[in-house]
């Protein structure tokens, strides 16, 4: 079904990725919240409906998102929601929140701290509700699983992983928010050791802390804060099977079937940033995605290898490719967000300069 | 532009100190099974699910939404996850009807649930450090200063703590079922965090509650009457700061008027038949009465003393027995708002309002920062 009301990024903010940010997470989101009020004039009451996205679990206490409240500055009181995963799908519940008509502006924030914890640890959580303890399969495990499926289908080889991670480090030295960034080449990646074969320490994302948050409004107010708004033409997500050993690991059908929904073959996609957290995940989503590798240059920021604040980093994605739109630098791109281990769920958002209505298709 | 979303389908869960004959995917598909039965599809007809509950730490399952996928049906479909502490199950609920009204989606199945009996409540309500006040221990004070402010003599509490019981009788579902429950067994109850007794106090229950929900074609098509969502609203403010007015918090007054005013009621004393409020400790009914202006400032223990709150007087409030019967933390909103819709689509079985036709469903939490509620009526658009 088409959205009535044609939505557009505004404004953008993130904070460095760092590798340890000693300061309070509230204090992450307050430097984004008052870069975008600064960046697009408006004052705290013209935001019509915020919501965040973070997690209790990186931050090691439950109730965690609550003082992030304070770095939203909620008072008085707002209108404000809050979901438990990458803040890419708090864009998605601000989006359909815009269709509704009474509301034309949303604060849309991502925050995350994975410095305090062993996120290697915390996100096992994810992979045992049975036993309801820190003993599922952890994340890096996973991927060297997916790593070593592609590789045994002939589908990409360990070269292939460590050219993604070279080109993301090479691209993340313009990235002045990058945490690792250098000029690196692939014989010398692939001299390193094993860390879960066949990947190596390259091929995992860093740890780090950092937040995130745009401003997405509808219609005519679009075009009032933003010279060249970055309109969104579609926004899907889907979910698969919480069990590996049920997938097909060298693919993303969730990916391609948000991708579709989402209007991503509707037209040329100049620029693609997606959250490939591990380099074999770049190879399946560029084919999920349907991407065009001469055509479509992907994740020039440097991608979630140069940075990662967890969280955050899928809206991150979403940033990225809006930013390249507002600078003209890009016509038409999608943005990309996951959840859960080997990309179990995916999130494909398409953003364009030009202003059309929206295309989703039920 | 906006759609008009209805409950057109409702599912819970036997509430219990703990539902160790199911697991956590277990729960939810009983919960979820009885919801779209209710509504007369099966979970494939479903376009978009959204769950609900309070911390993750609770269970011990990290973005649970992972795992229960596979139990809800939802591969190869949206599902997305909310929370926002104690008000989470009535955020939950109207996360899943901007999902309708914005035209995206036609079916969304809304579910919540918590299983605390897997982990310890109170250590999780304390931030996760032990040595903790709990929900208790951060509103007895508040409810103290409620007290001094507006005289209202210490029985109110135990009036509410044996009218919720007396209600949870009637529900099948309800967790707590004390048969003897009076004023004195209340009163001499051990004393937990002054001014609150045991039995003015809600329980720890493991349960989960699901709602479909239709757009207009969906609720006129269903075999069982739709409750209409007519109006929702939520408010968040800051935990502290000094001045902030931790009894009467401003997010709550600008809340229930900002519901108010897009249901267009003037008078929610006479104009709303019934109401599930979350009231989790005894004092919070005459305590959200007057927080969101539904009395006068200073009348809401007179509304409780008058015994116009019980089931058969003029404003009902928890005739399903409230969180005070069943708390299952994360689907206590939810249970709120759905119960509110049973009310208006004459489905509240023994605990049924005669010819209730508007009803408000609400949930708070955090530092009573966090308000989310909703007006559902029998009618597509009541006027007053």
């Amino acid at each position: 079904m088409a959205m009535d009301r044609p939505v557009a990024v505004v404004a953008v903010a993130q904070t460095p990725s760092y590798r340890r940010y000693d300061d309070g997470e509230p204090v992450l989101i307050m430097t984004c919240v008052n870069d975008l009020l600064a960046r697009t004039g408006l004052a705290r009451d013209e935001i019509g409906f915020t919501v965040a996205g973070s997690c209790d679990y990186l931050s090691g206490m439950p109730f965690a998102f609550v003082q992030n409240l304070d770095g939203m500055g909620a008072w008085p009181p707002i209108y404000e929601s809050h979901v438990e995963m990458d803040a890419a799908w708090a864009l998605a519940e601000a989006y359909l929140r815009l269709q509704l008509g009474d509301v034309d502006v949303a604060l849309v924030v991502g925050s995350g701290k994975s410095s305090p914890g062993r996120p290697r640890e915390v996100f096992s959580l994810q992979t045992d509700p049975y036993l309801m303890a820190p003993l599922g399969i952890d994340p890096p495990s996973l991927a060297g699983l997916q790593a070593r499926t592609l590789v045994d289908a002939g589908t990409a080889t360990e070269r292939d992983f460590a050219e993604v991670v070279a080109r993301s480090r090479r691209a993340a030295l313009d990235n002045p928010n990058a945490q690792v960034k250098q000029e690196v080449s692939v014989d010398d990646l692939l001299a390193a050791p094993y860390f879960a074969a066949p990947l190596r320490a390259h091929d995992l994302p860093p740890i780090s802390d950092g937040a995130a948050a745009l401003i997405v409004a509808a219609g005519d107010r679009a075009a009032e804060l933003a010279q060249r708004p970055a309109w969104v033409h579609g926004l899907d997500h889907r979910i698969e099977s919480h069990h590996p050993g049920l997938r097909d690991l060298t693919a993303s059908p969730s990916t391609a079937l948000a991708a579709e929904h989402a209007g991503v073959h509707d037209g040329p996609i100049d620029v693609a940033e997606v959250m490939a957290c591990f380099s074999p995940e770049e190879l399946v989503l560029r084919a999920a995605l349907g991407l065009d590798d001469g055509a479509t240059e992907v994740n020039p920021s440097g991608g979630p290898l140069a940075g990662n604040p967890m969280m955050a980093t899928g809206l991150v994605r979403v940033i990225e490719v809006a930013q390249r739109i507002f600078d003209g630098e890009a016509g038409r791109g999608v943005a990309h967000a996951s959840s859960g281990p080997c990309l179990q769920q995916n999130l494909v958002c398409v953003l364009t300069g030009e202003r059309t209505m929206s295309a989703e298709r039920a | 532009m906006r759609r008009q979303s209805a409950v057109v389908g409702i599912g819970q869960t036997k509430y219990k100190r703990a539902r160790d004959d199911l697991s956590l995917e277990g729960l939810v598909r009983e919960a979820a099974h009885r919801a779209v039965e209710d509504a007369g599809i099966t979970l494939a007809d479903v376009d978009a699910f959204v769950i609900g509950k309070a911390p993750d730490a609770l269970e011990g399952v990290m973005m649970p939404e992972l795992s229960l996928a596979d139990a809800l049906g939802a591969i190869g479909k949206p599902i997305h996850r909310v929370h926002t502490a104690g008000s989470v199950g009535a955020a939950t609920a109207i996360s899943g009807s901007i999902m309708i009204e914005s035209g995206r989606y036609d079916r969304v199945l809304v579910l919540c649930y918590e299983k605390q009996s897997e982990g310890n409540a109170t250590w999780a309500l304390s931030g996760g450090r032990s040595g903790g006040q709990g929900a208790g221990g951060t509103f007895a004070p508040w409810i103290r200063s409620y007290i001094q402010r507006s005289g209202a003599p210490e029985h109110i509490g135990w009036k509410v703590a044996v009218k919720d019981r007396r209600h949870a009788l009637r529900n099948p579902n309800a967790h707590l079922r004390i048969d003897d429950i009076s004023i004195e067994k209340v009163k001499e109850s051990p004393m937990l965090w002054d001014p609150l007794h045991f039995l003015e106090s809600c329980p720890s229950s493991d349960g989960a509650a699901a709602i479909v929900l239709g757009n207009e074609e969906v609720a006129t098509k269903g075999p069982n009457p739709p409750a209409w969502v007519v109006a929702h609203a939520k408010r968040s403010e800051l935990s502290s700061f000094p001045g902030r007015d931790t009894v009467k918090p401003q997010a709550g007054i600008d809340c229930a008027r900002a519901l108010f005013e897009e249901a267009g009621i003037t008078r929610p004393l006479e104009q709303i038949d019934c109401a599930e409020l979350y009231v989790p400790f005894s004092w919070y009914e005459p305590m959200w009465l007057e927080g969101h202006e539904i009395t006068p400032g200073g009348d809401g223990w007179k509304l409780t003393d008058s015994g116009a709150t019980e089931l058969g007087g003029s404003f009902p409030i928890n005739p399903s027995g409230g969180v005070l019967s069943s708390n299952p933390i994360g689907a206590s909103g939810l249970i709120r708002c759905l119960e509110a819709a049973n009310q208006v689509r004459g489905t509240a079985g023994d605990y049924q309002v005669d010819g209730a036709r508007v009803a408000l469903g609400h949930a708070y939490g955090g530092a009573a920062q966090y308000f989310a509620m909703w007006i559902v009526s029998s009618e597509r658009q009541p006027t007053f």
